[in-house]
C-alpha cells in the first residue's frame, strides 16, 4: 500500500508537469491549429533561465525562498518573451501558407533552439539547485512523498485554477474561446486576432516555464535536450486528452503521469515509454479525438 | 455614408468582385440581390475587412477603410451578421452578446443594450444561460442580429438573414430589421436571395451578377422590372 501511494504521488508529480506543458500545446492548437513543436524548448529555456538566475542570486547571498520566487519569475518572463517572439518570426509569416509549412517551421525552430542552448551552454548535464524549500511537516511522510512533490502538485493546481478563471471570466478569456471556436466571427466582432494569438503563446510559455523550474529543481539536473523528451510526452498527453481541449490536456497529463509511474514501479523502468505510448495508441484507436476531444471529424 | 468605388476582390487567382460600385446614404435600407456565387458575401466581407479588396476603394463616413483591420472597422461602427449566423457555439447567449460588445468600454450602457435586444427578441431572455449551439435556427439568427446590435453600429450588414427559416420567423425578423432602422436610425445593408422579401423592406436595391453590379434602382421600380421579375422573383 505504501509503495502504491508512493507511485501514486510520483505519478501525480509527473502528471502535473505534463499537464502544465500540454496546456501550451492544446491552447495554441485550439487557436491556430498548429502543433508548436518548439514548445518543449520553451520549457527547457525556462529551466536554464532559472538555473542562471539562481546561481547569480546564490552568489549574492539571497535566501532560499527569494531565490525560488525570483528565479521562477525570471524563467516565466524570459520564456514568455521567447514564445511571443517565436510566433512572430516562425509562424505568423506562414499564417496563410499550406498547413505543412508552419509545422516544418516549428520543427526547425525546435532544432534551432536546442542547438543554440547547446552552443551557448554545454551538452553536459548541469546540476540544478533544489530550489523548492523543505517543509517540516512533510518529514512524517517522507517514505511516501516529498516536499518537492507536494509543492509541484500544489503549484500546478493553483496555476490551473488561475488559468480556468482567466479563460472563463475575463474578457480576454472569452475572446480566446470565441477565437478558438470561430476565428472569422471573432474578427467580425472586433477581436484583434494577432493579439489573441500572442497572448496564447505567452500564457502557454509561462506555464511551460513554471513546469521547467519545478521539475528541474526536483530532478536536480538539466541539459539542452530535456525539452525534447518532455515535449513529446506532454504532446502525447494533449492528444490523449483531446487536442484543443483544456481539461483534456490536464486529464491527459495526469493519466500519462500515473501510467508511467505505475508501469515503472510494478513492471520495469525500462518500459516507461513503452507503456506511455501504448496507452496513446489504444486511446487513439478507440477514441480518435482523444478522451475529451470533439468526436467526429478531426481537422488534421 | 458608405461608398464602394471599383472594388475588386480576389481569392487567390479567382476574381470574385470585378469592380463593384455601391453607395449607401445615412438612414437607408438598401439590398443587394443576386444568385448563388454572384459575390454578395464577398462584398460584405470586403467591407468588413475580412477579405480586403485587391484594388478599389471603400469609404465609410468619408474615411477610407479598405486597408483597415476588421477590428478597426468594427470600432468605426460597422457590424456584420454573417451568412450562416456564426454563433459562438459553446458560449452562452449572454457571452455571445458580450462578445458583440467586445470593443465597448461603457459597462452600464452595455447592460441597457442587452435589455434592449431582449425586448426585440423576448425568446432570448429565456435562453440567456444556454449555449449558443443549442438554440434553434431562428433563435440563432435572432442572437446573431442581437450580437451585431451590441456594438451599437451605425451601419448593419446582414447576409441572408432569411436563409433556412420558417416564413413566420422570417416575417418576425424582417419586422425587427425595419424597426431597428426606424427606431435606432441604423443604416442597413441587406444581402438576400429572397429578392421579393428584400425589395419589400428596402428603399433601394442593387442587382449583382458575376461579381458586377448590373442594375440599381428604387425597390418599387426593381419589383416591377421585367428582367428582375423573370430572374429573381420567379414570376
Ligand atoms: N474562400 C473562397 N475561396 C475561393 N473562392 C471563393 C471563396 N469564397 C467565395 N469564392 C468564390 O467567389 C464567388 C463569389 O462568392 P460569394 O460567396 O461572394 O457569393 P454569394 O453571392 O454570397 O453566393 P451565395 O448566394 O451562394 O451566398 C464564387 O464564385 C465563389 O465560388
Ligand atoms: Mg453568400
Amino acid at each position: 500500500m505504501e509503495y502504491f501511494v508512493q507511485l501514486f504521488m510520483g505519478g501525480l508529480t509527473r502528471g502535473s508537469i505534463y499537464a502544465l506543458i500540454a496546456l501550451g500545446y492544446t491552447m495554441v492548437y485550439g487557436i491556430i491549429e498548429l502543433i508548436n513543436f518548439a514548445h518543449g524548448e520553451i520549457y527547457m529555456i525556462g529551466a536554464f533561465t532559472a538555473l542562471i538566475i539562481a546561481s547569480v542570486l546564490t552568489l549574492h547571498g539571497f535566501n532560499e525562498i527569494a531565490i525560488f520566487v525570483l528565479a521562477s519569475l525570471a524563467a516565466v518572463i524570459y520564456s514568455s518573451a521567447y514564445g511571443f517572439t517565436i510566433e512572430k518570426i516562425a509562424y505568423k509569416p506562414l499564417r496563410h501558407a499550406p498547413r505543412l509549412s508552419p509545422l516544418i517551421s516549428a520543427i526547425g525552430m525546435s532544432i534551432f533552439l536546442q542547438n543554440y542552448v547547446l552552443l551557448a551552454q554545454t551538452s553536459d548535464f548541469l546540476p540544478f539547485p533544489g530550489l523548492i524549500p523543505e517543509f517540516g511537516f512533510m518529514k512524517k511522510y517522507e517514505h511516501i512523498s516529498s516536499s518537492a512533490e507536494l509543492m509541484i502538485f500544489l503549484t500546478t493546481a493553483v496555476v490551473m485554477v488561475i488559468l480556468t478563471c482567466v479563460i472563463k471570466f475575463t474578457k480576454i478569456g472569452k475572446a480566446m474561446r470565441a477565437t478558438a471556436q470561430d476565428r472569422k466571427m471573432a474578427m467580425l466582432v472586433g477581436v484583434d486576432i494577432n493579439r489573441i494569438i500572442s497572448i496564447t503563446f505567452i500564457i502557454g510559455s509561462a506555464l511551460a516555464a513554471v513546469g521547467g523550474v519545478l521539475i528541474a529543481s526536483h530532478i536536480g539536473q538539466i541539459n539542452f535536450y530535456i525539452g525534447f523528451i518532455v515535449g513529446i510526452k506532454a504532446f502525447t498527453a494533449a492528444v490523449l486528452g483531446g487536442i484543443g481541449s483544456i481539461p483534456g490536456a490536464v486529464l491527459g497529463g495526469f493519466i500519462l503521469g500515473w501510467t508511467e509511474s505505475f508501469a515503472t514501479g510494478y513492471v520495469s523502468s525500462d518500459y516507461e515509454d513503452v507503456f506511455a505510448f501504448a496507452l496513446l495508441v489504444l486511446i487513439l484507436i478507440f477514441r480518435p479525438a482523444g478522451l475529451l476531444g470533439k468526436s467526429g471529424s478531426q481537422k488534421v | 455614408m458608405l461608398k464602394l468605388v471599383n472594388v475588386k476582390t480576389f481569392y487567390g487567382n479567382i476574381q470574385a468582385l470585378k469592380g463593384v460600385d455601391i453607395e449607401v446614404s445615412e438612414g437607408e435600407i438598401i439590398t443587394l440581390i443576386g444568385s448563388n456565387g454572384a459575390g454578395k458575401t464577398t462584398t460584405l466581407m470586403s467591407i468588413s475587412g475580412i477579405t480586403s479588396p485587391g484594388s478599389g476603394e471603400i469609404f465609410f463616413r468619408g474615411r477610407p477603410i479598405h486597408n483597415m483591420s476588421p477590428d478597426k472597422i468594427v470600432s468605426l461602427g460597422i457590424s456584420q451578421v454573417p451568412e450562416g449566423r456564426h454563433i459562438f457555439q459553446k458560449l452562452t447567449v449572454m457571452e455571445n452578446l458580450h462578445m458583440g460588445a467586445f470593443l465597448r468600454t461603457d459597462k452600464d450602457s452595455i447592460s441597457e443594450d442587452i435589455e434592449y435586444v431582449f425586448g426585440l427578441f423576448p425568446i432570448l431572455t429565456e435562453r440567456r444561460h444556454q449555449a449558443g449551439g443549442t438554440l434553434s435556427g431562428g433563435e440563432q439568427q435572432m442572437l446573431a442580429i442581437s450580437r451585431a446590435l451590441m456594438a451599437r453600429p451605425r451601419l448593419l450588414l446582414l447576409d441572408e438573414p432569411s436563409l433556412g427559416l420558417a416564413p413566420k420567423i422570417v416575417k418576425q425578423i424582417f419586422g425587427i430589421i425595419r424597426k431597428i432602422n426606424s427606431e435606432q436610425k441604423t443604416t442597413i445593408f441587406l444581402v438576400e436571395q429572397n429578392a421579393n422579401l428584400a425589395l419589400q423592406v428596402a428603399h433601394r436595391g442593387y442587382v449583382m451578377e458575376n461579381g458586377k453590379i448590373v442594375l440599381e434602382d428604387s425597390s418599387d421600380r426593381l419589383l416591377s422590372n421585367e428582367a428582375v421579375k423573370k430572374a429573381y422573383l420567379g414570376l
